[in-house]
């Protein structure tokens, strides 16, 4: 049950957080990623990362453009409603299934995650200004990566971490259900 | 590549002024640094440093910020003077702040920068400063500094004993050195001096929610010259003490005939008691006419208000507003002790400091002790309100500040020394060369109720052999003492822009985190903003082209024009979209008589170009923005007047 009432918080923190830091921006620049939106950790640093992948070729990060974000809210809401009626069912099986999807869920967004970086990182405008062999400009899935005078910090912001220790709760329970069976 | 830690580069330096010190110790007697200095001033790269100085620039007009102990030179903040630099005096936003009732006035002379103060202590909102010259008051806001206000005094001439603040900010003073005909008829003969001419002290009152000066009312006063002034603080911060010379009223050769009485006077003024005369509508309302120049904050354009009529005091009608402390020989500074009770002056021609007591004035005033009347205002008896006298301050003493610590500090001019006294004892208990004739100096807070009493700034008027030679001209030099122990230690020497004359100093903490990075383009209300680069244009109206340009890295928009035509008035309105800190970009067209632009991110400023030749002129980023800044570049075709060219932009196509 805490599992689900805990992913409500995912409404209101980044799921994600890349960081760009390099000589020219000491303090850092970065996005944090939510479940319905794409902001700049200052209010005007999505324009500034738009504006430096502009001459790589980059395409600019337009929130609006990504369906994934009008898609991800409802997917959260389906696991909070089925997660308590899980819990009040106290079904051991549908706590399975219920974690066994999350899991698929949480790793095909993972994996879609990665395709959008490929893309940005990949598909870049041949008339860009710089252009350095056999280079590209995907960020990290997870971690850091220095590109070009860049370091990318790619790392789950506070909601990752809530949709993580939900997936952990969700686990620990089979696991107590099972002793509880045992006993 | 080998790194040092602190300690190790402190002990390199050491080794190094060491060296230094004994190598130059042979070659001369001079002194240089004494033990550690170095190590003192060393602000590591990429550390800031303790304390913001602000130096005023005297004659170029300007105020230099510089970090203190390093003496680097941070900015120069452009005020009275046009700088085409940032294009200040030359945009079309810029030029109000120019205007006097005498017309555009590009250059100034700027001489006392004070800080604004709430209960004393300066308060890192603002700093003010004076113009001598053609009389006026500047503010500057601190958070993005950037003069935002000039009012312009009237019924004066050479404003020098300005800007200073009273105790929270409701007044700045500014008060004639000059005297000249006022009340009277203008076109006399100068030696008529003694029968026409007059001086005013006046008080600018400082609306803090509207952010707004405005002349409250000036204080008709014999016509000597006024020198400076300091308001008073804790009990005596209802008054303010302007020190003046040439109380002989001489009319030339004042070196000579200036200087003959043994005491001039402190005139101490009870402005709270003058303006409430004001607010009840005593005096006279008279001619004044003067400008006051601001900055509207929502569209970044300055604009003028033309203000006709002053109210003027008499303190002959108005007892109790006006009262002389005589002060040995042509008083020049005067300070007050941070507990408000001490008032100091630098006799400049004095073989003392005459230190009066606040308390005794009062007294004095209170038991009629007067000596007599000069033009009809009080003298006080000099042995009924002197607290003591310092003896042997060195020549020529001139300014005091003080470190909160019991210990005033005056610069004497003429011995090229600052002589640091107790103000229990008034006796000196130090002192050290400066390099050569101070004039001001600042301790950070120096002159307020809280002084940082850490370090000292001498302000010196001559330089001569400090600093590698650069021909005849030479910048002053100044020297950071150490006042934090018993002795005083001469730390570093370093060269400052123009003339400094009076300087503030304050924590760095109480206004670095303040500062504004960029303009919000969502806020800017200039009625030519472009937002987004697909709202640029260029609009004809008549022999008027408006171009509607935006700029963000690395390109212009739009960058190529055509269609303009000699003789017409054009007018660049040029919008920097970028939204991140320190990314100004520059403008600057081939041919144009006129200073370059630099843009801050999120602003809007314009340039007006009237071309004279037909052919293509280029334009251009002139500030180095971005690894594409050499891309970042545009023409403009400029046909002969009356052909049939039509306008054409556009940027990519």
């Amino acid at each position: 049950m805490i599992a689900s009432v805990i992913l409500i918080g995912v409404y209101f923190q980044p799921i994600w957080m890349i960081r760009l830091e390099a000589p020219q921006y000491p303090e850092g620049i970065g996005l944090n990623i939510w479940v319905n939106k794409i902001t700049g950790q200052q209010p005007q640093d999505l324009q500034n990362i738009n504006g430096l992948n502009h001459y790589i070729g980059m395409k600019p990060i337009t929130p609006d453009s990504i369906p994934e974000l009008k898609i991800i809210p409802p997917v959260i809401g389906f696991f909070i409603l089925s997660g308590l009626l899980v819990a009040f069912s106290g079904n051991k099986k549908l706590l399975i299934t219920w974690v066994v999807i999350f899991v698929i869920i949480a790793i095909s967004g993972l994996v879609d995650f990665y395709l959008w970086e490929y893309d940005y990182g990949h598909d870049l405008n041949p008339n860009a200004p710089i252009k350095v062999p056999g280079m590209s400009y995907q960020p990290p899935l997870f971690g850091a990566k220095k590109m070009l005078n860049i370091t990318a910090t790619s790392l789950p912001h506070i909601g990752g971490i809530i949709v993580a220790v939900s997936l952990m709760l969700g686990f620990i329970s089979i696991y107590l259900s099972k002793s509880e069976k045992g006993n | 590549m080998r790194t040092f830690n602190k300690k190790q580069l402190i002990a390199m330096a050491s080794i190094i002024i060491l060296v230094g010190a004994l190598y130059v110790g042979c070659n001369d007697k001079k002194e240089i640094f004494q033990g550690d200095a170095a190590a003192h001033v060393y602000v590591a790269p990429g550390s800031h440093d303790e304390f913001y100085g602000f130096l005023s620039g005297g004659y170029n007009g300007q105020i230099g910020v510089y970090g203190l102990p390093s003496g680097r030179h941070l900015f120069t903040i452009p005020v009275f003077s046009q700088t085409p630099v940032s294009g200040y005096g030359y945009t079309e936003e810029s030029k109000a702040m120019f205007n006097t009732s005498y017309g555009f006035i590009p250059w100034g002379d700027a001489h006392h920068p004070k800080i604004s103060q709430t209960d004393g202590v300066p308060d890192g909102r603002w700093i003010f400063i004076n113009e001598n010259n053609t009389p006026r008051i500047a503010r500057i806001n601190l958070k993005t500094f950037k003069t935002v206000e000039i009012i312009e005094i009237p019924n004066s001439a050479g404003n020098h004993a300005s800007s200073f603040v009273t105790e929270n900010t409701e007044y700045v003073s500014a008060a004639t050195r000059f005297s000249i005909p006022i009340t009277t008829e203008k076109d006399v003969s100068i030696s008529s001096y003694k029968e026409n001419f007059q001086g005013t002290i006046s008080f600018v009152k400082v609306d803090k929610e509207q952010e707004k000066m405005s002349l409250d009312f000036q204080i008709l006063v014999p016509g000597f010259n006024y020198d400076i002034a300091h308001a008073g603080k804790g009990p005596s911060a209802g008054w303010a003490f302007f020190t003046s010379y040439n109380s002989e009223e001489a009319n030339t050769l004042l070196e000579i005939n200036a200087s003959k009485n043994d005491k001039d006077f402190i005139a101490a003024v009870n402005w709270k008691r003058a303006a409430e005369f004001a607010k009840q509508g005593k005096g006279k309302i008279i001619d004044g006419q003067h400008y006051r120049n601001y900055y509207d904050s929502k569209t970044h354009i300055s604009k003028s208000d033309v203000i006709e009529k002053v109210r003027i005091l008499d303190p002959k009608e108005l007892p109790g507003i006006l009262y002389f402390l005589p002060t040995p020989k042509s008083p020049h500074g005067v300070d007050v002790s941070p507990d408000g009770k001490l008032i100091v002056a630098g006799g400049k021609l004095a073989t003392v400091i005459p230190v009066h007591s606040f308390e005794k004035m009062v007294k004095a005033i209170e038991e009629k002790n007067f000596e007599g009347e000069v033009s009809g205002i009080p003298v006080l008896k000099y042995d009924a309100i002197i607290a003591g006298e310092v003896q042997n301050p060195g020549l020529g003493p001139l300014h005091t500040e003080f470190d909160g610590k019991g210990y005033a500090y005056t610069t004497s001019f003429i011995s090229s020394e600052i002589v640091k006294w107790s103000l229990e004892t008034f006796q000196v208990v130090d002192r050290i060369q400066t390099y050569y004739s101070p004039g001001h100096l600042m301790i950070p807070g120096g002159d307020s109720r809280k002084p940082w009493g850490k370090y000292l700034v001498a302000l010196n008027k001559i330089t001569k052999d400090r600093y590698l030679p650069t021909g005849p001209e030479l910048f002053h030099s100044a020297q950071l003492i150490d006042i934090s122990g018993a002795k005083m230690k001469l730390l570093l020497d370093f060269p400052t822009e123009g003339e400094p004359h009076y300087a503030q100093g304050i924590a760095a903490e109480v206004i670095k985190d303040n500062q504004i990075r960029f303009y919000k383009i969502e806020d800017n209300h200039h009625p030519y903003v472009t937002k987004s680069e697909r709202d640029a244009k260029v609009v004809r109206e008549g022999n008027v082209v408006r171009v509607y340009m935006t700029s963000i890295r690395s390109h212009f928009n739009p960058d190529n024009i055509e269609g303009i035509k000699v003789g017409d008035e054009v007018y660049f309105h040029v919008t920097n979209l970028e939204q991140d800190w320190d990314l100004p970009h520059g403008f600057a067209v081939l041919g144009a008589n006129n200073a370059e632009l630099l843009i801050m991110p999120g602003e809007t400023q314009t340039m007006r170009w009237i071309p004279k030749k037909a052919g293509i002129y280029p334009f251009y980023c002139s500030d180095f923005c971005s690894a594409l800044h050499q891309e970042m570049q545009g023409y403009i075709r400029v046909s002969p007047a009356g052909s049939n060219v039509a306008i054409k932009y556009g940027t990519g196509n």
